[in-house]
């Protein structure tokens, strides 16, 4: 099948899209059989079989009942980046409340109500002298109480090692040029600090609102692998 | 708590081989940073992942490091480029070599 989602219409049209063949047919196969996407993948690993019957044991004994395991699933999908775009879209606005943000990350987004429970949340500004750009080398450690969960490439082994080592070539990828003699501070995430990029306030925005700023946030300009969109909503080089 | 380093010291990560859940990554062990923030003190957790209390507390420093001092050269990186991580001061020795 193409990669360009070019639908069939019915059962033998999407052959004439991929290939202008002339349909000899040395290929077997049916022509009214649809294909289907694989489902989600069955339980496999050992580790997926463990948490199964761990969950069905916490289940039968009464300690946590399936409707709480659901609803702390839905929390946590709840858990998005639109909440630090606010965050940074107030700090971009209110001089004072940057400053608290900075200082004390936790203290400063609990004015909002958000919490990083047990962990320290740190803000990294960024200025026109140096880019932060968060990786966790460890493991996957990402500012989830704020954000939500991670991309999947934010845990991918590729990511992880190629952002210490290579990172220019990373932000390339990711369409994001950062000048050479400015400094990128690749920040590895190791241990009990989670790092919440603060970026730079796009130019040509003076006097927005904190909701309109919000709007030019994105989660990869506060993971640093992109910078803030423009005024205009275009992504910026 | 009495730490034993202080912003802008000049550290080494110690290059030991330790087994088992430890948060000091290879590729930074035997590398020479600095000190650039206290954040404070910690359960060490490379006792808390074996149900252990943590103590004595431990702190966590946040360390930089130049690019060059890990890659050689190896890598794609600015001239001016470095990289931070969190290091517990039981992975740090102080940088007796480097110039202050």
């Amino acid at each position: 099948m193409s990669m360009h989602g070019s639908r069939p219409e019915h059962g033998q049209q999407h052959h004439d899209d991929d290939h202008d063949h002339d349909h000899d047919h040395d290929h077997p196969h049916a022509h009214d059989e649809r294909s289907f996407q694989p489902d989600i993948k069955e339980p496999s690993e050992e580790w997926e079989f463990l948490e199964i019957a761990l969950r069905e044991l916490l289940i039968e004994k009464g300690i946590v009942t399936a409707r709480e395991i659901q609803d702390m699933l839905e929390e946590w999908d709840g858990k998005c980046p639109e909440n630090g775009a606010r965050i940074v879209a107030r700090a971009w606005t209110e001089p004072a409340f940057k400053k608290r943000l900075l200082a004390d990350g936790n203290k400063a987004v609990g004015e909002m109500g958000f919490e990083v429970p047990g962990l320290k949340l740190v803000v990294l500004e960024n200025t026109p002298e140096v880019h932060h750009m968060i990786v966790c080398t460890l493991c996957s450690c990402y500012p989830r109480p704020i954000l939500g969960l991670p991309p999947l490439w934010y845990k991918s082994k590729e990511y992880r090692s190629r952002a210490v080592r290579e990172p220019r070539a990373v932000l390339a990828e990711f369409g994001t040029t950062v000048p050479m003699g400015k400094e990128i501070r690749v920040v590895d995430s190791t241990a009990d600090c989670r790092f919440l990029v603060l970026p730079e306030r796009p130019a040509g925005t003076k006097g927005w609102s904190a909701e309109k700023l919000a709007q030019l946030v994105t989660r990869d300009s506060m993971i640093g692998t992109a910078v803030a969109l423009k005024a205009d909503g275009a992504r910026a080089g | 708590m009495n730490q034993r380093f202080k912003i802008g010291d000049a550290v080494v990560v110690r290059d030991a081989h330790a087994k088992g859940h430890v948060r000091a990554p290879t590729y930074l062990r035997g590398k020479r940073g600095r000190i650039l923030r206290d954040f404070g003190a910690w359960p060490n957790p490379e006792k808390l992942a074996y149900g252990k209390p943590g103590w004595p507390l431990t702190t966590n420093y946040w360390v930089q490091f130049r690019m060059d001092e890990i890659w050689a050269g190896k890598g794609n990186y600015g001239p001016n480029d470095t990289i931070t991580a969190e290091i517990y001061e039981h992975w740090l020795e102080p940088d007796t070599g480097a110039a202050q």
